[in-house]
């Protein structure tokens, strides 16, 4: 299976606020720093904002959790002269990657020149997304979820969590192991959140909020914006960076994984997975890659567990085994050798949701931007195929395949 | 494996909290519920179940639905300990479970988990359907160590 839209379009631009603990971000307002990525964004890209005439969003073109992007706002207070695509992908923050797919639609269609994808969040006290979830009023399909006291994502993916250790004897430790990896990532990184490096005896000390999963198995609560311009190669070579060429991309799933842990009702072995395993095929297949050949992958690590269960459904171990494949350190990253550990690929090199930053999926777009660039600030040395993920959610979740020019 | 940390009784969350809302696809299960009698949504032309109930068999596309009285018993599928009451964060531990529905295959209900200790609950425990009065007069299935 061939992917008509093959390496014919490329992320140029990227561009992101500060990241700001949850509700700090405050007195800005959430199109403030929707703003200032997206102007920061053309910047890197050598391009004006008035270039910009496309939106390719996801998430149902959300910002965080309770506001929602308009392109009619944005372009007229932007000033952009016209627009002439506009378009979303559904559900949540599953479709992060497929937005860069939905963008070259776009472009490819000649719809539109430049595409921006972006992502701002603001969590002001009422904003949390625990708390919007449970604070939601009933309706008739959360009225067999939320009575359970199943209120907040982390109560969701424990469930999930619990089975994969029942069908498979994962441990808690590779848990840890999966957040003190990725933790180790973000020393060296000034805008990150969670910088100390992290012992086992701390993580084992991290209160235990839906056990099995600890609050350091939670990703970080940020506030803040990034932004990714996305245009057809040819006006790619002319932008200032090195593109990051959109080599394979997909979003969707199976109909077993579904609403996922809105649902509950998957089968297994979904019930216990992350749901990446039909995009993760597809891009397979639209580039006759592998797992192995990616360089680094930036997986989507909303909590901990759904890093191991991507690695199954990705295929870096197989289905079952992410335990002992985290636990040989595999995920790491060597900034020595500035390559993986034991013939592993480096996994979320940016620290991740868990301890970077978490703008719903978006920072890893720009990680494997950076690191196909060859510009990270972990580079993985000769970085020739960066993978991207986002979801483990409701469908569409999406994969994403980035090549270096 | 919930380590040292000692959990103690796992309790139903307090009803009064609770409330759910229907609409005519799902009425059937709670006017059931509310007369304590355990059902779940077969699909009358193939026979399968699903969960929660929808316009549409995913198996078969028909729309005709029956509501048979289930066995009121099932098997844990998973589980999750919790320590916080989500309605104002007070200490309290309860068991979130999805269970597996005797009688019908494919149905899972989520429910709480009582009559143990939260240390003691496990996947494939026996468990026993158990009514909780919610708001506005409905009636929630919990669960019982069987």
């Amino acid at each position: 299976m061939a992917w008509a839209n093959q390496d014919k379009c490329a992320i140029v631009g990227v561009g992101a606020t500060d990241y700001y603990v949850r509700g700090k971000s405050w007195p800005r307002t959430i199109n403030d720093m929707a703003g200032e990525a997206i102007l920061k964004a053309c910047e890197d890209a050598g391009i004006s904002i008035r270039d910009i005439d496309g939106f390719a969003y996801y998430s149902t073109a959300g910002a965080g959790y309770l506001d929602r992007f308009d392109s009619a706002s944005l372009m007229e207070t932007l000033g952009m002269p016209h627009i002439s695509f506009s378009a979303t992908l559904t559900s949540g923050g599953g479709g992060c990657v497929g937005a860069i797919g939905l963008a070259t639609a776009g472009l490819v269609n000649e719809d539109c020149r430049y595409a921006v994808t972006l992502m701002a969040l603001q969590q002001l006290p009422q904003h949390r997304l625990g708390v919007v979830f449970g604070a939601a009023p009933p309706s008739p399909e959360n009225s067999f979820l939320q009575p359970a006291g199943l209120v907040g994502p982390g109560h969701l993916m424990s469930m999930l969590a619990r089975r994969h250790m029942h069908l498979y004897g994962t441990t808690q430790d590779a848990f840890g192991e999966i957040v003190m990896a990725t933790r180790a990532n973000t020393a060296n990184r000034p805008k990150a959140i969670r910088k100390a490096p992290l012992s086992k005896v701390e993580y084992e000390a991290s209160p235990m909020l839906a056990d099995p999963l600890r609050r350091l198995d939670f990703c970080l609560e940020t506030d803040g914006a990034v932004a990714v311009i996305t245009t057809t190669m040819d006006r790619a070579r002319d932008c200032r960076q090195r593109p990051a060429v959109v080599h394979a991309c997909a979003h969707g799933g199976a109909r077993e994984w579904g609403r996922a842990f809105a649902w509950m009702g998957m089968p297994d072995p979904w019930f216990a997975s992350s749901g990446h395993k039909f995009t993760a095929d597809r891009i397979w297949a639209q580039s006759g890659l592998k797992a192995k050949d990616m360089d680094v992958a930036l997986l989507y690590d909303h909590f901990s567990p759904m890093v191991l269960m991507q690695l199954e459904d990705y295929g870096f171990c197989e289905k079952g085994e992410g335990g002992d494949y985290v636990l040989s350190e595999k995920i790491r990253y060597d900034p020595a050798t500035r390559r993986g550990v034991g013939g592993g690929v480096p996994v979320n090199t940016h620290g991740g949701n868990l301890n970077e930053a978490y703008i719903i999926g978006m920072t890893h777009v720009v990680e494997a931007v950076e690191q196909v660039r060859g510009s990270a600030i972990n580079q993985v040395e000769d970085c020739e195929f960066a993978l991207a993920s986002g979801g483990p959610a409701a469908l569409p979740v999406s994969s994403l395949i980035l090549r270096r020019a | 494996m919930s380590g040292p940390i000692k959990y103690g009784p796992a309790r139903v969350l307090p009803g009064e909290q609770i409330r759910i809302t229907t609409n005519p696809d799902t009425a059937p299960f709670w006017e059931a519920a509310k007369a304590r009698r355990l059902t779940a949504c077969q699909c009358a032309d193939c026979g399968r179940f699903r969960m929660p109930p929808s316009p549409y068999c995913p198996h078969c596309s028909s729309r005709e639905k029956r509501w048979p009285t289930l066995p009121g018993a099932g098997t844990v599928f998973s589980y999750v300990v919790c320590n916080k009451n989500p309605a104002n964060g007070e200490p309290y531990v309860y068991v979130p479970v999805v269970v597996d529905l005797d009688g019908a295959p494919g149905a899972r209900l989520n429910g709480n988990l009582t009559g143990c200790d939260a240390d003691d609950v496990r996947i494939g425990m026996q468990v026993a359907v158990e009514w909780t009065p919610i708001q506005d007069g409905w009636v929630l299935p919990n669960f019982r160590k069987a």
